[in-house]
């Protein structure tokens, strides 16, 4: 097998074995921030598959990263399965949902196609509300300590570990990277960026572009999904705040400040805002007025982000 | 037990409500129907309408109904402002792209629910009504205050619905509507018509939460369920109608209403953001419109 674009697949690497290394550089304290960013750049990347290479802007993907909370979450908490078990419902969740919902939702598009995202994640919300008996509602679930460490093909892991909890979270994270290289950077990411630049010519040409957008949409679901299941198990908590409409528009922010249809991009843009939030919140409770701030900046002055500038710039393989 | 007072009292509560939707919901569809555009943050000046009048109540001297006919017309005058900027400094800049707009005012809905918190707290505030007069019906006695909501909104929808059919203005934005560019051609000025047009659907949000104040609260989230409301008015009557908003908007702020007597409120929410959704898939001229051009 040939690969395309080998400067992005070595950048790719080179990054792999960084964020290695960076364990043994940081505190403890921010080995732990550098473990939800990168849980939180894999739904970022999930959501750039939709966004920045199919160019669809989705406002709903909490519903798919709470499918991954809640598929892990309940069948770990009610039906007591071992947590690779667990994981794996989490990700089969959003990949129905997403496989389900995009079946709807692609018979719109732009402005219609946003509303009807959004809309379904806010029933998918408020549902979770309405069976709070079930689901913990606001208040959550807490994962009993029997869920709180697993052991596979012989390797004990402890969840309430740091060092186990980053490199956990950076093996998931280097799966789906090098998953999404393969996906993104061949034949098929060259049909997604098709439909996103000309729908209307890439149909002309012969290809069914409601299945490609459907395969955007539930590889982008699934993902959110992978993330949202490993945020649940990895610190042992479930709770309605995971599928509200802020999380949707974090993987939006993440991904327009990284740089949309980059695959390094969300990286960036989560790891920027995270300890760019990080640090507002011992400032003031209102971090949301800088979300709102961040928003329109990006989209007034910056709206091919970070490395998508690069790219636009100097560096035409970074994509 | 008689029937015909619960049923008149669940009547009038649904005219009341949906008086105020109707106000609301004609500013969201007005601003998409002329702009193409869809206002994220139409809520928050729905809630800055609501402030204001809190705000009067407490500044202005005199018997309640001086603050509240100042706040009648403060509250339009600033929030229309704050709207006219925020095209000015944003829309205008991202040319209308639909789904730029989109993404910007979901930041102008968090920069102004923010702002609201920090300068006024996060406590429901009560006003009061600019008059007491109730109403006697043979078997429970009825604020009059509503009876005035309900007028007041009628009165200024048949206004705005005159200007929009026999006054040179509503003349200027169904051309702008119909077509953009073939308008500019004819010499109308375009972008004042956007900024026009923006400016006024904050207006009607704001007169709505005037309105609303002395029976709900201001609340700096309150903005949250008028504008899930006004996207079922707008999606449901045809997006851009103005009749198709007017129908929708009395047909659900009166089953509303109905609903949530018979539903929880949780259970409602559900079913109309699965109305709008299922609305967009299925019959995007929505429910009463014809297929559009």
């Amino acid at each position: 097998m040939s690969i395309h674009n080998k400067k992005l697949f070595l950048l790719c690497l080179a990054t792999l074995a960084g964020l290695f290394v960076l364990q043994f550089l940081l505190s403890d304290y921010l080995v732990l921030a550098f473990t939800r960013i990168l849980i939180l750049a894999v739904f970022a990347m999930g959501y750039n598959v939709l966004m920045g290479y199919t160019g669809l802007v989705s406002l709903g993907h909490a519903m798919f990263f709470g499918a991954g909370v809640y598929g892990a979450g309940l069948s770990s908490y009610y039906l007591g399965v071992s947590l690779p078990v667990a994981f794996l419902a989490g990700i089969l969740a959003a990949i129905v949902l997403s496989f389900l919902i995009g079946l709807l939702a692609l018979r719109t598009q732009t402005v219609s196609f946003m509303i009807v995202t959004l809309m379904f994640s806010q029933a998918a919300f408020l549902l979770i509300l309405y069976f709070s008996e079930f689901t913990g509602g606001d208040q959550g679930l807490t994962l009993p300590t029997s869920a709180r460490s697993f052991s596979l093909f012989g390797l004990e892991v402890d969840m309430t570990s740091d060092v186990a909890r980053y490199n956990l979270a950076l093996t998931v994270f280097g799966v789906v990277l090098l998953g999404l290289f393969a996906f993104t950077q061949g034949p098929v990411g060259r049909l997604l960026v098709a439909v996103r630049e000309n729908e209307d010519r890439t149909r002309m040409l012969g290809f069914d572009t409601y299945a490609i957008k459907l395969l955007a949409f539930t590889v982008s679901g699934g993902i959110s999904g992978v993330a949202g299941a490993l945020y649940g198990l990895m610190f042992g908590y479930i709770g309605s705040a995971f599928a509200e409409f802020k999380i949707s528009i974090e993987a939006l922010l993440f991904t327009l400040v990284g740089g949309p249809g980059t695959l390094l991009g969300p990286l960036v843009g989560t790891g920027l805002m995270t300890l760019l939030f990080d640090r507002l919140s011992g400032v003031t409770t209102a971090y949301l007025i800088v979300i709102g701030a961040l928003l329109i900046v990006v989209t007034l002055w910056f709206p091919t982000g970070i490395l998508g500038t690069l790219r636009d710039r100097w560096l035409p393989w970074l994509k | 037990m008689d029937i015909v007072p619960y049923l008149l009292l669940a009547t009038l509560e649904g005219l009341v409500q949906a008086s105020v939707l109707m106000l609301t919901a004609l500013g969201l569809s007005l601003v998409f129907g002329v702009m193409r555009v869809v206002n994220v943050s139409h809520g928050e000046f729905f809630m800055l309408g609501a402030v204001a009048a809190w705000v009067c109540a407490n500044l202005i001297p005199g018997p309640p109904y001086v603050p509240f006919i100042a706040a009648l017309l403060i509250a339009p005058v600033f929030v229309g402002a704050l709207a006219w900027a925020a095209d000015w400094a944003i829309l205008k800049r991202i040319n209308y792209n639909p789904e730029a707009t989109i993404v910007s005012t979901i930041g102008l809905m968090y920069i102004i629910q923010q702002m609201t918190l920090i300068t006024f707290g996060p406590d429901a505030q009560a006003v009061d009504a600019p008059f007491y007069y109730t109403v006697r019906f043979p078997w429970f006695g009825y604020s009059g205050y509503k009876f005035f909501i309900i007028a007041v909104a009628f009165v200024l929808v048949g206004g705005l619905l005159y200007l929009l059919r026999h006054s040179k203005v509503g003349l200027f934005m169904r051309a702008t509507q119909f077509d953009k560019e073939t308008a500019q051609n004819f010499g109308i000025p375009v972008t004042k018509v956007y900024s026009g047009v923006f400016a006024v659907g904050a207006m009607l949000a704001a007169i709505g939460g005037v309105l609303v104040v002395p029976s709900q609260q201001a609340h700096y989230l309150m903005g949250h369920d008028p504008l899930l409301l006004s996207f079922v008015v707008v999606i449901v009557g045809g997006l851009g109608s103005i009749p198709g908003t007017i129908a929708a908007a009395i047909l659900i702020g009166m089953s509303d209403g109905l609903l949530s007597v018979f539903f929880s409120p949780t259970l409602a929410k559900i079913f109309s953001t699965l109305l709008v959704a299922l609305v967009l898939v299925f019959r995007p001229q929505g429910l009463f419109g014809k297929a559009g051009r």
